[in-house]
């Protein structure tokens, strides 16, 4: 019977069938399962982390455009707006731009930064080519006779401008800066302000932790659970103890005798939220806590794109494992723990350049704080936030990307604080330079400053030709 | 015959009248009050002008130039100055669009442009902006209709002369470095404001 003939066929493919369904229906339904064999092409270097979590971005099954970009802005929303973005979305809202968004639709962020396309991913994820400036800029060799000859390739070259962020490339900005000396008479970074303003801060639990400072007969942990003397000592000697913070802020519930249940062993980064809500927000933006944002394991150095040490390659990345619980002392924060990790060229030279020697004289007590310069002092940059609508602080921006690349985004947070824009872009463009960890001088004609030089000479004219004294208008 | 005659037609005349005048009654009070699109571009040039003249005399001319007690700068967060005229009044344009999105009936546009514009990007680009900021200009007290078809909608656009109210005004963007008109003179047409609302073709 013809029947029987194919049975054993339509049987075999059907199991088969059935099989490849159940195992992709468990890889898809189930959250720790590998979900990469769904993935199109790989994720670029600023997201492969999230490999795991497609609903990081893919938040909706089906809601195309829109739903991505909702889920970019998620992310990075907040630097998306003026003066940190001189191409804002807003700016491509109006009618009279239909035109160009047919070229380059620049409402959303997708279309220049589009995932699981590495055959096309160039350096921080564009995806367009070098020269797309051109759709909406083809007169600027008219516009600006200075710019006569230049390929639109080379508008992105380090120095000259940033789609995104140009704070410290706009052409004011840079004739402001104009003539200034490499190193400025007062070289120091500005300082942290939590602790000074404590006072100041309205939601702060006082009522549980009064400001005042603790001893060991103040510990509100129970008996038993108070740990080896080592621990006692290591937090009787920190900021928390000094201002009122005690082993349950972060432990939970006073494990009072009778109650050690309450008891949080190993707190993890929630625990450090309740008071330092931007420094953990933060760290959940960049790559270093990305992957607890979207509820993942933490990242381990296994998992880095770039070259690690392999004793740490297991180590989980979050709050105390740069600052060490108990201790957390900020100075081993901001180098020790780095260079634990990083093994790449430019943290193994560290050790031998300037900054560190700055550094070591800081935390020795022989020069001024904030003088010395550790990786946190440019990756890491302290930044003044708007805490409120009425309040803002200095804090220390835990977001390791957001003054990553382009490189020029250091500038106003790190490199000026203590050097002149000319020698600091000289630096930031000469890759010998980034290799070495700036030992020595930048060695490169800086082209954006020597426009801007001709420039501010073309204006001096102009106002002398126009017998004028006050040649900036206002 | 006669009679009956005489007798239908005042009565036809009366029904006539009646009817008429009914629905005259009805087409006067409407239930819904219109405004042609050229009375709503009129009203929003008049509130958004305004607005932006009381900031410029009021704030920048008086504090800038009468006190010369702050500058006012593009640059307004890195300089720590005012924010110039025409900044404020594109930040209300933006601030507008983004709110009027989330409502179904309000959909407008409005931007300033010139024929002799500091940024190159504030030239006129479409037809209508070109014939008009050139009509303005040239026609003092006189606005620009006509109606566009942008990204596959159909637009009303009203063109409006933008003056130099202001002693500032005119100052400013003559010494600016990247101008390149440098004898406007108070009362002077700088520019327009051009508004655009979507009508169905």
């Amino acid at each position: 019977m013809k029947f029987s003939r194919y049975f054993n066929y339509w049987s075999a493919w059907l199991f088969v069938s059935l099989l490849m369904g159940s195992w992709l229906a468990y890889a898809m339904l189930n959250d720790t399962a590998n979900k990469t064999i769904f993935m199109p092409g790989e994720l670029s270097p600023g997201h492969h982390q999230l490999a795991d979590a497609c609903d990081a971005c893919h938040t909706d099954a089906f809601g195309g455009g829109e739903v991505l970009q909702q889920a970019c802005v998620e992310c990075h929303g907040k630097d998306r707006v003026k003066p940190f973005d001189s191409h804002p979305v807003k700016k491509f809202k109006d009618p009279r731009n239909a035109d160009l968004l047919e070229n380059v639709n620049a409402l959303q962020c997708i279309t220049c930064h589009t995932e699981h396309k590495p055959e096309i991913t160039l350096k921080d994820g564009l995806t367009q080519p070098v020269d797309v400036c051109f759709h909406c800029h083809q007169d600027i060799a008219e516009e600006r006779p200075s710019h006569q000859g230049m390929p639109f390739s080379t508008c992105k070259d380090s120095g000259c401008h940033n789609f995104h962020n140009n704070r410290a490339l706009y052409t004011d900005f840079l004739i402001k800066h104009l003539d200034e000396d490499a190193y400025l008479a007062e070289m120091k970074l500005p300082d942290r302000e939590f602790s000074t303003i404590l006072e100041e801060i309205v939601e702060y639990p006082r009522d549980r932790y009064p400001l005042v400072r603790l001893d060991e007969d103040d510990i509100d942990a129970a008996t038993k659970l108070r740990g080896d003397s080592e621990i006692k000592m290591d937090w009787l000697e920190t900021a928390h103890a000094r201002k009122g913070v005690n082993c349950s802020a972060c432990h939970g519930a006073p494990g009072t005798d009778g109650n050690e249940d309450a008891w949080i062993a190993n707190p993890d980064h929630t625990a450090c939220r309740g008071c330092h809500g931007i420094e953990v927000d933060r760290f959940m933006q960049g790559k270093h806590g990305m992957r607890l944002k979207h509820g993942l394991a933490p990242m381990t150095p296994a998992q880095a794109q770039l070259s690690m040490k392999q004793d740490s390659s297991h180590n989980e990345l979050t709050c105390t494992s740069c600052h060490g619980a108990h201790r957390f002392d900020v100075n081993e924060a901001a180098v020790e723990a780095c260079l634990g990790c990083h093994d790449d060229g430019h943290s193994l030279a560290y050790r031998q350049s300037p900054h560190y020697e700055l550094w070591q004289k800081e935390i020795g007590g022989g020069a001024e704080k904030g003088t010395g310069v550790s990786c946190a002092s440019c990756h890491m940059p302290r930044k003044s936030y708007d805490v409120s609508e009425w309040m803002s602080r200095t804090v220390v921006d835990h977001n390791q990307s957001a003054s990553l690349s382009p490189n020029s985004k250091m500038l106003r947070s790190s490199c000026l604080h203590c050097h002149g824009l000319e020698f600091a872009l000289g630096a930031l463009v000469d890759s010998s330079m980034i290799d070495s960890n700036f030992n020595g001088s930048p060695d490169v004609d800086v082209q954006s400053m020597k426009l801007a030089r001709d420039e501010y000479t073309r204006r001096q004219q102009q106002a002398e030709e126009d017998d004028d004294s006050d040649m900036f208008g206002f | 015959m006669k009679t009956m005659k005489s007798k239908t037609l005042p009565g036809l005349i009366a029904a006539a009248t009646i009817t008429a005048a009914g629905v005259a009654i009805a087409d006067a009070t409407g239930d819904e009050a219109k405004v042609s699109v050229k009375v709503m571009a009129d009203a929003l040039h008049l509130v958004m002008d305004s607005d932006r003249s009381v900031y410029t005399k009021k704030i920048v001319n008086r504090l800038v130039k009468k006190e010369k007690v702050i500058k006012a700068s593009e640059h307004f967060e890195d300089d720590k100055a005012l924010v110039l005229p025409a900044q404020m009044f594109r930040f209300g344009s933006e601030l507008a669009m983004k709110r009027a999105e989330k409502m179904e009936d309000v959909e407008f546009s409005y931007t300033l442009q010139s024929l002799w514009p500091i940024n190159k990007q504030n030239a006129p680009k479409t037809d209508a902006e070109k014939e008009g900021l050139k009509y303005v200009a040239e026609n003092k007290g006189k606005n620009y209709y006509a109606t566009e078809k942008l990204g596959g909608k159909t637009y009303f656009t009203a063109v409006y002369a933008d003056t130099g109210v202001a002693p500032v005004c005119v100052s400013c963007h003559n010494k600016h470095p990247d101008t390149p008109k440098k004898d406007f003179k108070l009362g002077d047409v700088m520019g327009g404001v051009v508004i655009r609302i979507p009508i169905d073709s």
